[in-house]
């Protein structure tokens, strides 16, 4: 008999979100809906406003993806302007968003994906020696790699163990079948998930030393920075570059050392394809290369189907929602300046579950050509790979030779968790770059960190970036100096989506068909592959409406 | 101030911090049979994060100071510190973004306030916790019935108060945001809200508030205190907590449940930029030359003058920066309504062009709010009112702030 399980709270997110799968009778699962339970509304209360305003509000969308929506809108309102930031805002602004994605996908594959991978009461039973030997065999220095240490590190995780308290590391699921790692690989990721709390702050610093502060950094503005004294003091470039020199070095001898080792216990997960999900994969283009974007890091476009011999270039006009299955009116997919946004809310069924037919989420469903697509950086890896891109193909190709695994493991939750590893090696190693430049300007005399600009009567713009968790668009329209619509479709609302017109399953939903579970009483499966698209939920539900009186029965279960 | 008059101040008030330091002390004794077990010895802890005792010690110093409270109360603080990873704490999170977590999460490093922040006994938090579904709720339900009365509640994010609270339902029970507020505060020691939107309703709750989304005080009718700001100094919280080890009570208050140590102060008066506010020496718009010399940015719309906290003495990110050292200018993110008292950001006060939301009414109101703080902040040196009775319904007298976070 199918049997129904209910996530819910998925827990080390951003915001709220339940899962819903059916299994069949061998614990494997045979359907699955996303369903996000809160609304916060910031998109109507951005009506009326000076449109200046909205970057600083829309930032507060999340304080994880922090920075991402602030500088989506001022890009926004840029374009709407008929404006372009001076070279130095660029660069500094890349410098603030480098610091951001190196630092957000540390703190995602330890903090928030660690522990689906690794069984921290196994590192207990580890022989530090052996973990020692076993760190050097993937790295030449590993990062804080030491017997002592490594005993350090043991000693304290019984002593929290043995308090019988074991905080937020409690009622988890601890000796799973499905974790595969050794004791002492276990013991080695460990000891990194307690360096990398330390790593994440100096991250931090980096986007304060330009921004002012982290979370939510305050020093952009429509055509440029305000950070100018910041930027034209040696110290302070030389505060970032220090902290630079830090970030990567943990970036090289933990992350990507943990990251191919986990993939060599997880391989045959990888090759089996479990988690690929819709295989539609979309990009909007990321780090400006220069002042028009014509180039950027990040690359643009949109592979289909896993079709990574024929990528295809973005065509934004493609791009809409549409709310079949959302808890809205309306009956056909619109683009974002014409958005609407008419809640229609029907409910749970009599036994609480989601009709899987009808309406079920508050999320809406983005789709590019009417289809569900994934965003984030497994498409930006496969997309940077199928357009052979001159830094992402030879990152992709040396670590597929380095664990001997062909191209379709990246179709995988193991390929989707690599892929960002891989992505952060690139941004890090290319952010020095910036600097140089930077630097560069300033001594040949441009000090220029802003273009003046003023809100027009009347007009629209948007701004379309690759942000840490994928592709982040906010459309703007402007009526009498103020805003008259504003709407953002952010990665979150692109993976969670429900099903489309045709019933073809979202990004996450897809994901986890035909995964089995090991105990259908600890869905440490589906952790793992939601979790593997780093879900940001207060993103996703941005949108509210006020005029809510024809919601009455709202039932989560 | 003469010496003599320094002197006769000193014996007055000694006699009140003699019997204010026993109490203490007499908590402490009492925490140390009730509090459960620390996981990790904390002097050891420090040696791990390279904090020497002569840093700890500076830290004492400061965190004393910052506290108002005499130098004498030094050692009570390195006790209570010490305490710092035994208090149990739960940790929810309503209508909010995280970011206030993130800021207590990768705060400053090495020092004693990130160390004290990453040893917290969280009991339940959704972002860093490794269970979920089923298996979170049993970890809420067991702190709730191990440590009933003795936890402190901390609350990140506003309630969405519209559809009668349906707007957010959490768990496989699906309770409303307002079911689960409270039953988890009714049974803390204490509530503290995180950030404006626990404190105020922040970025949901400005007009036209489409989820009626409200503080945690004005939602479930409680006392808390409020650590404001968007996202608040890490420290600001530390020291409250450090209060609450000390004396059993949560710290004395602004009329904005703000605690008076860390908010009593306005940011224009503390600003490094304020010498060329005096000069008359304003950054006309951005990135001209006033902008590179690092000019008074009232012009540019800083709200500094407006804005109660501390900001500018601690900083963010330890010590890095703060927004009027990175050239922006203040929001006033501490302050009640802010998006709506404070708009537009980026132009001064004086010079309001938002239609039709009572412009005037919102000036008046601020005007009020702030006479009201400062009244606060100039009496505040009292530590010893802190019978406030955290987390019990309100008296009706202290219900003066009713409609501060909602606009209509």
């Amino acid at each position: 008999m199918a049997q129904r399980i209910i996530v819910d709270p998925i827990t080390r997110i951003e915001g709220h979100l339940r899962i819903e799968v059916e299994l069949d009778e061998a614990n494997t699962i045979k359907d699955a809906w996303s369903s996000i339970t809160l609304w916060r509304g910031i998109e109507t209360i951005l009506k009326g406003r000076d449109p200046r305003d909205a970057p600083l509000m829309v930032q507060r969308f999340c304080g994880v993806c922090t920075y991402v929506h602030y500088e989506a809108s001022i890009l926004a309102l840029e374009d709407a302007f008929g404006i372009r930031p001076p070279a130095n805002a660029r660069l500094v602004r890349n410098l603030i968003h480098a610091a951001l994605y190196m630092t957000d996908h540390i703190m995602h594959f330890y903090h928030l994906h660690g522990l689906d991978w690794v069984d921290i009461t196994k590192a207990i039973t580890a022989d530090p020696a052996k973990a020692e030997a076993l760190a050097r065999q993937y790295s030449d220095n590993p990062y804080n790699c030491a017997e002592s240490h490594y005993r350090a590190v043991q000693k304290r995780l019984a002593k929290y163990v043995e308090s019988g308290r074991l905080g937020p590391f409690a009622n988890a699921y601890w000796g799973n079948g499905s974790y595969k790692l050794s004791p002492e690989a276990n013991l080695v990721i460990v000891s990194h998930y307690l360096d990398a709390l330390q790593v994440s702050k100096v991250g931090a610093q980096m986007m304060a030393i330009f921004g002012g502060k982290n979370p939510h950094p305050q020093t952009l503005v429509a055509g440029g920075i305000t950070s100018a004294m910041d930027m034209l003091d040696a110290h302070r470039i030389g505060e970032y570059q220090f902290r630079l020199n830090q970030l990567k070095n943990f970036i090289e001898t933990a992350y990507l050392p943990d990251l191919i080792m986990a993939a060599g216990a997880y391989k045959d997960e990888g090759l089996a394809g479990v988690g690929a999900g819709v295989k539609n994969y979309v990009c909007y283009g990321g780090f400006p290369l220069d002042d028009q974007w014509n180039k950027t890091l990040l690359p643009r476009g949109v592979v289909v189907n896993g079709d990574i011999a024929n990528p295809q270039p973005l065509d934004e006009a493609k791009i809409a929602e549409e709310v079949t299955h959302s808890w809205y009116k309306g009956d056909k997919p619109l683009h974002p300046y014409e958005g609407t946004t008419d809640p229609e809310y029907t409910g749970y069924d009599a036994n609480g579950n989601v009709k899987g037919d009808e309406k079920y989420t508050w999320c809406k469903g983005p789709t590019y050509d009417g289809q569900p697509f994934e965003v984030g950086p497994l498409a930006r890896m496969v997309l940077g790979y199928a357009q052979g891109d001159e830094r992402i193909k030879p990152l992709v190709d040396s670590t597929l030779q380095a664990t001997g695994l062909p191209a379709a493991v990246l179709f995988s939750t193991l390929g989707r968790t690599a892929a960002r590893g891989l992505e952060t090696k690139l941004v890090a190693d290319y952010t020095q770059n910036w600097i140089n430049e930077l630097i560069a300007n300033i001594k040949a005399g441009d000090t220029r960190t802003w273009t003046r600009c003023d809100v027009p009567k009347s007009g629209k713009g948007r701004g379309m970036v690759e942000v840490p968790r994928g592709a982040l668009g906010h459309w703007i329209v402007i009526e009498d100096h103020v805003i008259s619509n504003y709407q953002a479709i952010v990665p979150s609302t692109w993976n969670c989506a429900p099903r489309n017109q045709e019933g073809k399953r979202g990004p996450y939903e897809e994901s986890l068909i035909g995964t089995k579970l090991a105990n259908a009483d600890q869905p440490l499966e589906i952790l793992r592959t939601i979790h593997s698209f780093d879900p940001c939920m207060a993103c996703a539900v941005h949108i509210i409406r006020p005029d809510t009186d024809e919601i009455k029965q709202f039932r989560v279960l | 101030m003469g010496r003599n008059r320094d002197a006769e101040y000193r014996s007055r008030v000694s006699g009140y911090y003699r019997q204010l330091m026993e109490q203490c002390q007499a908590h402490m004794d009492l925490m140390d049979n009730e509090l459960p077990r620390a996981r990790e010895d904390f002097g050891e802890v420090l040696k791990e994060r390279g904090v020497t005792r002569r840093d700890f010690l500076k830290w004492t110093s400061a965190m004393t100071a910052a506290l108002m409270l005499p130098p004498m109360f030094k050692p009570l603080v390195a006790r209570a510190a010490e305490n710092f990873s035994r208090l149990p704490v739960v940790w929810l999170h309503f209508a909010e973004c995280t970011g206030c977590s993130e800021a207590f999460l990768r705060t400053s490093y090495p020092n004693v306030d990130d160390i004290l922040l990453d040893t917290i006994s969280l009991e339940y938090h959704e972002t860093l916790m490794a269970a979920a579904g089923k298996q979170a709720e049993e970890c809420l339900e067991k702190a709730l019935a191990d440590f009933p009365g003795k936890f402190v509640c901390v609350i990140e994010g506003a309630i969405p108060m519209g559809l009668n609270g349906q707007y957010l339902r959490l768990g496989p029970k699906g309770k409303t945001a307002i079911e689960i507020a409270k039953e988890v505060t009714s049974k803390a020691a204490a509530t503290i809200c995180i950030g404006s939107c626990s404190s105020f309703g922040n970025v949901q709750a400005a007009n036209p508030n489409p989820t009626n989304a409200k503080g945690i005080s004005d939602a479930i009718g409680i006392q808390t205190v409020n650590i404001a700001g968007c996202p608040p100094s890490p420290q600001n919280f530390v020291g409250t907590v450090l209060h609450f080890l000390m004396f059993g009570a949560l710290p004395p208050t602004d009329n904005l449940g703000r605690p008076v140590w860390a908010y009593g102060k306005r940011i224009h008066d503390y600003c490094e930029r304020r010498p060329h506010y005096d000069a008359g020496e304003y950054v006309e718009e951005w990135g001209d030359e006033g902008a590179k010399k690092g000019w008074c940015l009232y012009k540019m719309g800083c709200k500094g003058p407006y804005t109660y906290g501390n900001c500018a003495k601690v900083r963010f990110n330890d010590g890095t920066s703060w927004p009027i050292m990175a050239g922006h200018g203040c929001m006033g993110c501490t302050e009640p309504g802010f998006w709506d008292t404070m708009a537009p950001l980026e132009k001064p006060l004086t010079d309001k062009p938002i239609g039709g939301w009572g412009v005037t009414a919102r000036i008046d109101k601020l005007g009020l709010a702030l006479t009201a703080a400062t009244a606060v902040g100039i009496g505040a040196h009292i530590i010893g009112t802190g019978a406030m009775n955290h987390g019990q319904p309100r008296k009706p007298e202290s219900d003066d702030k009713a409609d501060e976070g909602s606009h209509e």
